[in-house]
């Protein structure tokens, strides 16, 4: 039963990630990104890594692939304009495939690891805890440096993709709300008096 | 066949691999589908440390693909906006028109 969702699985996420790579327009693209994710999720699911596959799911699928999305689409970019080269580097692409894929081969099939390296684990999956609570009990306390560090990239990542994509056109009237706060009643209301018959 | 090993891990994550280094060359001029077939290729190398973190029953491989994925959404995050800021100034995202820094 396994293998024939690994199968399943493997085979799905393979064939999408051609047509990524392939398709004429973007949106394609993306939307077979998302079914790669998806796929990919699955296949970790059947390693026993539920927490990863969820986050697979919540991280790439729910924002990475809907920010791609939004940038495809918000673009007016002709696609067709873009895909032309693609004739071109259609040999040098192929060629370099086939290399990449003979070089990963042969690591892939011809591995060997040494017999003490299971018992060299660091952090040993222990049966009876579940993935995301065993995880969590090792992120918390042995990688807390690396989990804090983790959290500083993407706020860095957050400053940075506000400051490049946020412009104040001038021009515009806008609230200014420590202006407002700071009015007092001398510096607004101004008491003229009027001479009779003459105006102000 | 129909024990699922470390090594059919391997080789699916070799091929999605594959795939994505084949993506950045074919697609030269469209950074979007570079930056997704980036994307596939950190997904592979994800396929793998959760691989071998199952086959060495070591929950390391995991937290490192956690940091992984972290990284991966902070560059999309970036890697897009920068897109969008440089559409916003030149109107072309052709990966050949940028050349302002070439000398």
């Amino acid at each position: 039963m396994q293998a024939v969702f690994f199968y399943l699985f493997a085979t799905i996420m393979i064939a999408s990630a051609g047509v990524v790579i392939f398709a004429r327009n973007p949106v394609h693209s993306v939307l077979f990104l998302i079914l790669a994710f998806c796929n990919g999720a699955g296949l970790f699911l059947l390693a026993g890594a539920e927490f990863l596959a969820m986050i697979l799911i919540v991280v790439y699928v729910g924002a990475v692939a809907v920010l791609f999305l939004f940038v495809v689409m918000m673009l007016d970019v002709d696609f067709a304009e873009l895909k032309q080269g693609f004739a071109k580097y259609l040999p040098v692409g192929v060629g370099v495939g086939v290399v990449v894929l003979a070089e990963l081969g042969f690591v892939a099939l011809g591995w060997s690891s040494a017999p003490s390296a299971a018992d060299a684990a660091a952090n040993p999956i222990i049966p009876q805890m579940s993935n995301t609570a065993a995880l969590g009990q090792i992120l918390y306390t042995k990688y807390v440096i690396f989990f804090q560090a983790s959290a500083l990239v993407l706020l860095t990542a957050m400053i940075g993709a506000i400051v490049l994509t946020l412009h104040h056109k001038p021009n515009i009237k806008r609230q200014k709300i420590a202006e407002q706060n700071a009015r007092t009643r001398e510096n607004v209301i101004e008491i003229k008096k009027v001479p009779f018959r003459t105006g102000v | 066949m129909l024990t699922i090993g470390l090594t059919h891990y391997l080789v699916v994550a070799a091929v999605l691999f594959t795939l994505g280094i084949a993506g950045i060359i074919l697609n030269r001029k469209n950074i979007i589908v570079i930056l997704m077939s980036v994307e596939l290729i950190l997904l592979a190398v994800n396929l793998n440390f959760v691989a071998f973190s199952q086959s060495l029953a070591d929950l390391t491989g995991q937290v490192f693909a956690l940091f992984v994925l972290t990284v991966a959404a902070a560059e999309a995050a970036i890697g897009l906006a920068i897109l969008v800021a440089f559409y916003r100034n030149r109107g072309t995202i052709a990966v050949e028109d940028i050349n302002s820094l070439k000398g």
